[in-house]
């Protein structure tokens, strides 16, 4: 190096090649940044539920527990989950207010599977902030939630206050007339 | 107000430690010879007061981690071993349960306090803001902490708040699944909130040391509002300050005691006494004393989003405040109009806070129907809670912006000693 630079420069200036040091600089700024944004990720997802969480099996439920006219809430994903058995006078009343003026207008029978109208199975969560509503409750005879005032019909869809969608129908089956398979 | 210090090394070993690092010096020049306004009045002691608030939350938390297990099976049983079996483990529960309430009651004197001196003004900005930032790690802190002992209030508390996320459109469920760690607040949740609950209170200390810093470059505000301008209108902190902050800490710590000693519960719900059943709701949820006015603006707006907005733009106007005010006189002492509006504005804040605890359909009289508009009846507390919103709002929307312009003010003294030496020199 040496002798070859001797009286070859013109201007023994430091960094005499700015674009070669500014992409030094550069280039070394943004690997480390990159670097650092990947290593965010990681400690973002950790927060997010580990496989044991999401592996959480489905479940099966005997309908035979249930009396006309009663609930059951079971524990469904660490949530609370409705199994209302529904007289006919309660399924009557939700139908003839299928077109009603609602929030989340739905169908009765959009609700519940075909031939089962008695069976209504929803999420027990409040749509508005999560607390768990009470059977029987409210102007509608469905539900009513304890904590804002929602008002739910006997088809679990809302009917008064600040939440704004119906209770939630989860994925099921029914196994047999006597059994069915949540999740 | 800083500048020269007058420290003076007396032995050698502080000669010898000052070279190395200026400690003492700093000790000395922020809290012995510091010039504090000769008029302070016992409003200013709530700054003090927060500090030993802090301290002791502090303390009685780090024991109690010593006996609590954070866990969803454990959570609530080692509670109840800190209350009956624990040496004195009652005591520190209830310091610390107390405490909580203790140093809200005293962030907000502290607030109102600025709120009526104008103490935010210019160029106090930064300083207003450090304030907020305190006060919002603080509600975060206390959230988490009420969620740790897992009982019901706890566990609906917990369901209630992360639920308000959910409002948020598109990454509103995303968003709490990743609060949660599952698909309902669950043990993953209680952990991760007492891992933060450990954490935020050391990050509260962090911006307390700005927030004094911060103070001391500015210097303090004082009841009239006017800058210190002589030595006559200052006088060293130590001993005006220190035995003027030490005899209110004493006062406030009968206060503590008397709650800690005569009504420990008195601030907390019973239902919270029952372990934590995500199948079943407490039939009346409320939050802790001291969010119940955000609690009724999130009821008063009967869409889930636009409360949720509502109840996080209230907080959003204090951070305005420096912003929103356009009064060129600091102290309300000197402005008579807005005096009045802020009286009533601590009113209304009060009456937020009512209705936050009571049913949103319940009558404020008893046993009378009005009409009914919006589907509740006029007479109730949803209602109310909308009226005193709407003037929450509006006080820091309207009334500061717009009376800052158009109040006629009272003349404001030239300097903070000529007030008092006139009112001496008449009396004499």
């Amino acid at each position: 190096m040496a002798d070859t630079a001797v009286g070859a420069t013109t201007e023994p200036e430091h960094g005499s090649d700015p674009s070669r040091r500014d992409f030094i600089h550069i280039a070394a700024v943004a690997a480390a940044a990159g670097g650092a944004a990947t290593l965010v990720w990681p400690f973002i997802d950790q927060m997010n539920p580990s496989a044991d969480t999401r592996a959480l099996a489905s479940t099966e439920f005997d309908l035979t527990k249930v009396a006309e006219g009663q609930q059951v809430t079971i524990k469904w994903r660490g949530k609370p989950l409705f199994v209302r058995n529904r007289t006919k006078a309660e399924i009557a009343k939700a139908v003839k207010d299928d077109h009603a003026d609602m929030k989340d207008p739905a169908t009765d029978a959009s609700r519940v599977k075909p031939g089962k109208a008695q069976w209504l199975i929803v999420g027990g969560n409040c749509t508005h902030l999560g607390c768990v509503p009470t059977f029987g409750g409210g102007e509608y005879g469905g539900w009513f939630c304890p904590c804002h005032g929602s008002v739910y019909d006997t088809s679990g869809r809302i009917r008064k206050g600040p939440a704004p969608k119906n209770l939630v129908v989860p994925d099921y089956a029914f196994l047999s007339d006597t059994k069915v398979k949540i999740g | 107000m800083s500048g020269h210090s007058t420290y003076q090394p007396k032995t050698g070993f502080e000669r010898w430690l000052d070279a190395r690092l200026p400690i003492v010096r700093l000790g000395y020049d922020s809290f012995v010879d510091y010039p504090t306004p000769r008029n302070l009045n016992y409003w200013w002691t709530f700054g003090g007061i927060l500090s030993l608030c802090l301290a002791s939350q502090l303390i009685t938390g780090i024991i109690l981690v010593m006996h609590y297990t954070p866990s969803a099976q454990g959570a609530f049983a080692s509670v109840e071993h800190i209350m009956r079996d624990v040496n004195y483990g009652w005591l520190i529960r209830y310091m610390h349960a107390n405490g909580a309430s203790m140093f809200f009651i005293a962030v907000y004197i502290h607030m109102l306090r600025g709120l009526y001196y104008g103490s935010y003004k210019a160029p106090r900005e930064v300083l207003w803001l450090l304030g907020c930032v305190i006060y919002l790690l603080m509600m975060a802190t206390a959230f988490m902490g009420y969620v740790l002992p897992w009982g019901q209030m706890s566990f609906h508390g917990a369901v209630v708040i992360t639920n308000l996320f959910g409002a948020l459109p598109l990454v509103g469920e995303s968003i709490t699944t990743w609060l949660w760690g599952g698909f309902a607040v669950d043990n993953p949740t209680l952990n991760r909130f007492f891992s933060l609950h450990y954490l935020l209170p050391f990050m509260i200390a962090g911006v307390v040391i700005l927030h004094i810093w911060a103070l001391h470059v500015v210097g303090q505000n004082n009841p009239t509002g006017v800058d210190p301008k002589s030595k006559a209108d200052t006088v060293p902190f130590t001993p005006y300050a220190t035995v003027k902050d030490g005899f209110a800490m004493s006062v406030f710590l009968i206060l503590f005691a008397f709650f800690v000693f005569y009504m420990p519960n008195a601030l907390g719900h019973a239902d919270n006494y029952i372990e934590a059943n995500p199948l079943v709701t407490p039939s009346h949820i409320v939050p802790e004393w001291y969010f119940l006015p955000f609690y009724a603006i999130l009821r008063a707006v009967p869409d889930k989003l636009m409360g949720v907005l509502a109840m996080f733009g209230a907080i959003a106007c204090l951070f305005a405040l420096p912003w929103l005010d356009t009064s060129k006189v600091r102290s309300m002492r000197y402005r008579p109009t807005a005096k009045i509006y802020f009286l009533f504005f601590v009113v209304v804040c009060c009456i937020l806070g009512l209705c936050g605890a009571k049913l949103p359909d319940d009558p404020v009289i008893p046993h009378l129907t009005t009409f009914s508009v919006m589907g509740s009846d006029l007479n109730s507390f949803v209602w109310l809670s909308r009226f005193a919103a709407l003037y929450y709002f509006a006080f820091f929307l309207v009334v500061l912006p717009v009376l800052g312009l158009v109040e006629k003010t009272l003349p404001v003294p030239d300097s903070i000693a000529s007030p008092a030496l006139s009112a001496d020199a008449k009396k004499g």
